[in-house]
């Protein structure tokens, strides 16, 4: 069966329809945030609710992707009249079905004119929150798939190329290479197969946008996919998942199989000789298969190592075949620019960096969650008006970007638009998109022990530098935390800093000194009062019974 | 097991291992040959084995290695490399606390800390009686409620020592009442 598209704009019609035939609705956040907060349960209820006022015909419950603001689940959005509640329980039921013909329930209502709501600007997660995962027809009725019909009966492999390049869609995983450009190597490339792999290895720790989009919008990652290997002339898929997030699993296994059963994937897709298939890869918890080459290696069985680059991937990836190798947040990013054109989005950012991005934003912020902003919005809004400040009137200390490979950026910077640039400029880097708000409750000389113990215990061991050289690192933050430094200690972390990021093999090694790097170019005197004074401003260092140990 | 069926398939394929009821090895044979048998199914085939058994036997090793004819010392290797894979039994209960940067911020060291005192293991653990296993991860993705873990596969956020320390004698008392 071959799905046309008179057919999916009947499923959408239909869909709408159904929507429309009821006088209320209510969203109930089902991603994993709201979810650990009971809000299946809430659902339930709500469902057990309606039934018992008898107000099936009117209202309708469903389960949608991430509302954002995952500090207050379990929320949900009830329209007419568009009201937000947060922490709704499952108590919470009865009052909210009885309010549908009244006021709102005043006592849960979250303010939406509040500024987390309105600084943001919505592409990739224009459908989080507004469609239920789990259906196909949800993401039909939003216009789903009709950009991957457009390429494929409208356009040429070519002219999807010259589309996203126009765009200026830079890789959303953290080093920002130019899509276009990734793409272009691989359609030139000449081999009888080839691959598109969609990396959803999400290991930054304090990272969640790859799980919310795959969570609450599964069907935007694979047509951005198949758009990609119609552009490519690629057959074949796959996306490698961390282990570590089953919903997304779940969701995604259940989102390729009714695309196959569509028709959407599959042979001679919107009746065109091309056919697309997609497989799932679950990662198994390293953090170097985020690295291109160390998944690749893993995709195929192997322990995931990376090999030195080049080749890169898009001439010599899969099976050693040409391979297009992007980010989840990439590739829902591709749909969107192919409807609205290459132009719409270039509009959006700054001259550099186009477009929007996805942050997730956690550590001592008021409002956690997840947010979509323009290229180019300042830290300052992000933190402050975005993120509410810092709970209990806390002084801001530093805001930490692009996880393990990236740095922490001080308070004199928090006026720099954010975009892939600037953010390399002070020492840090965009990264796939985690932002950790830290107070002055830290402390920066932790923070980066942290960080090198993560990378000591993640590098995979095949170059010297990364292996031997990140124990070093930790062993003099460990003896510096402790209150043991020596006066020469700083000159010695500097000088590893530089050799590990020269000569490391990979990415992993290359970046890991970035914390210690950053902490160092912004918070010295912290170090100096460590190894001079021992003290610990903050007071997290367990220098205390160092010095009993000593005495 | 069944003896007449384990000699059958001995002469055709690997010899699955003894004492292991068909059901769970079918489940195993399964995805091996969804994946054509094919050697780059051994992660994909690892992954089922330890959701199946709870963690990778070295019997099931051999068999996987036999069945998917790559060396054991590849399967060993592939299975120790990766953190997800566990080579020994956990207990009855598991508590996961995550370590990832907000909930270290927000003061897992802490909690760990307190966790360690308690049960006397270190993560990677299971207590002498077999009832609880320790284990910390990388990140739950679930830095929205730092600090946060993962109890029998349930998540919990906003951990505190007081709270993560009730949840254990819960467990214990729960099995001290069986």
């Amino acid at each position: 069966m071959t799905l046309t598209i008179e057919k999916l704009q009947d499923i959408a019609k239909a869909e709408k329809a159904s929507l429309e035939s009821y006088r209320y609705q209510i969203n109930v956040c089902v991603a994993a945030g709201c979810l650990s907060c009971q809000s299946d349960a809430v659902k339930a209820a709500l469902e057990e609710e309606v039934k018992h006022q008898g107000k099936e015909k009117e209202c309708i419950v469903r389960g949608v992707g991430c509302l954002g603001l995952c500090a207050v689940g379990p929320l949900i959005n009830v329209s007419p009249p568009g009201a937000v509640y947060q922490a709704v329980q499952v108590s919470d039921a009865s009052d909210i079905i009885e309010s549908l013909t009244g006021n709102p329930v005043s006592r849960l209502e979250l303010p939406i004119d509040q500024p987390f709501f309105k600084y943001q600007e919505k592409i990739v997660l224009e459908n989080c929150g507004i469609i239920e995962p789990e259906r196909i027809e949800s993401y039909i009725a939003e216009g789903g798939y009709e950009a991957l019909y457009q390429a494929l009966r409208q356009m040429s492999p070519k002219e999807v190329i010259d589309e996203i390049s126009t765009s200026g869609l830079r890789g959303r995983g953290g080093a920002g290479f130019p899509t276009g450009l990734k793409w272009t190597t691989v359609y030139k490339a000449q081999h009888h197969e080839k691959y598109v792999v969609c990396n959803a290895d999400e290991g930054d720790p304090g990272a969640f946008m790859d799980r919310s989009v795959l969570e609450s919008d599964p069907h935007r990652v694979i047509e951005g996919m198949a758009i990609a290997a119609y552009a490519v002339g690629a057959s074949r898929g796959y996306i490698y998942v961390r282990a570590e997030y089953p919903l997304a699993i779940k969701r995604l296994r259940k989102a390729i199989k009714q695309a196959k059963h569509l028709g959407i994937l599959g042979e001679n897709i919107f009746n065109t000789t091309f056919a697309f298939d997609i497989q799932l890869r679950l990662g198994a918890g390293a953090f170097v298969c985020g690295e291109e080459t160390a998944l690749i290696a893993s995709i195929e069985g192997r322990l995931g190592r990376p090999r030195p680059r080049p080749p890169f991937p898009a001439e010599f990836g899969l099976w050693g075949a040409p391979t297009i190798i992007n980010n989840v947040e990439t590739f829902a990013n591709v749909a969107p620019i192919i409807r609205r054109g290459g132009n719409w989005f270039a509009g959006i950012g700054t001259e550099k960096s186009k477009g929007t991005k996805v942050f997730a934003l956690a550590g001592r912020v008021n409002n956690t969650g997840l947010i979509e902003v323009p290229m180019g919005t300042t830290l300052r809004d992000i933190v402050f008006d975005i993120g509410g400040g810092i709970p209990g009137n806390r002084k801001f200390k530093a805001i930490q970007t692009g996880g393990p490979s990236g740095g922490c950026i001080p308070e004199q910077f928090l006026d720099m638009p954010v975009d892939y640039e600037s953010l390399k400029e002070v020492g840090s880097i965009m990264g796939s998109g985690g932002m950790i708000i830290i107070d002055d409750t830290a402390c920066m000389v932790d923070v980066a022990k942290f960080f090198m113990e993560f990378c000591m215990s993640e590098s995979c061991g095949k170059c010297a530098p990364c292996r031997i050289g990140t124990t070093q690192l930790h062993k003099l933050l460990e003896r510096i935390t402790l209150g043991l430094g020596r006066s020469d200690d700083i000159e010695t972390l500097k000088s590893l800093c530089d050799l590990i990021s020269t000569t490391s093999l990979c990415g992993l090694g290359q970046t890991a000194p970035n914390p210690v790097k950053s902490t160092l170019r912004y918070f010295e005197d912290e170090y100096t009062a460590h190894i001079q004074q021992q003290h610990c401003a903050a007071g997290v260092c367990a220098i205390q019974t160092a010095k009993e140990a000593k005495a | 097991m069944n003896t007449a069926t384990a000699s059958k398939n001995a002469s055709s394929s690997p010899r699955p291992p003894q004492n292991i009821p068909d059901k769970r090895l079918r489940k195993i044979d399964r995805t091996m040959r969804l994946n054509g048998y094919a050697s780059h199914a051994l992660i994909e085939t690892l992954h089922t084995v330890q959701e199946t058994f709870g963690f990778l036997d070295p019997d099931m090793m051999k068999y996987v290695a036999n069945s998917l004819t790559v060396p054991l010392s590849r399967v060993y290797a592939v299975a120790t490399f990766y953190h997800f894979f566990t080579l020994k039994p956990s207990g009855e209960h598991t508590c996961v606390l995550c370590k990832g940067t907000a909930c270290h911020i927000g003061g897992t060291a802490e909690i760990l800390r307190k966790v360690e005192t308690m049960l006397e293991i270190h993560p990677g653990e299971t207590t002498l009686d077999g009832k609880i296993s320790l284990m910390t991860a990388r990140c739950l993705g679930s830095c929205g409620l730092a600090p946060a873990g993962v109890f029998d596969g349930t998540i919990v956020g906003h951990l505190t020592p007081e709270t993560v320390g009730n949840k254990l004698h819960e467990w214990r008392k729960d099995d001290a009442d069986h």
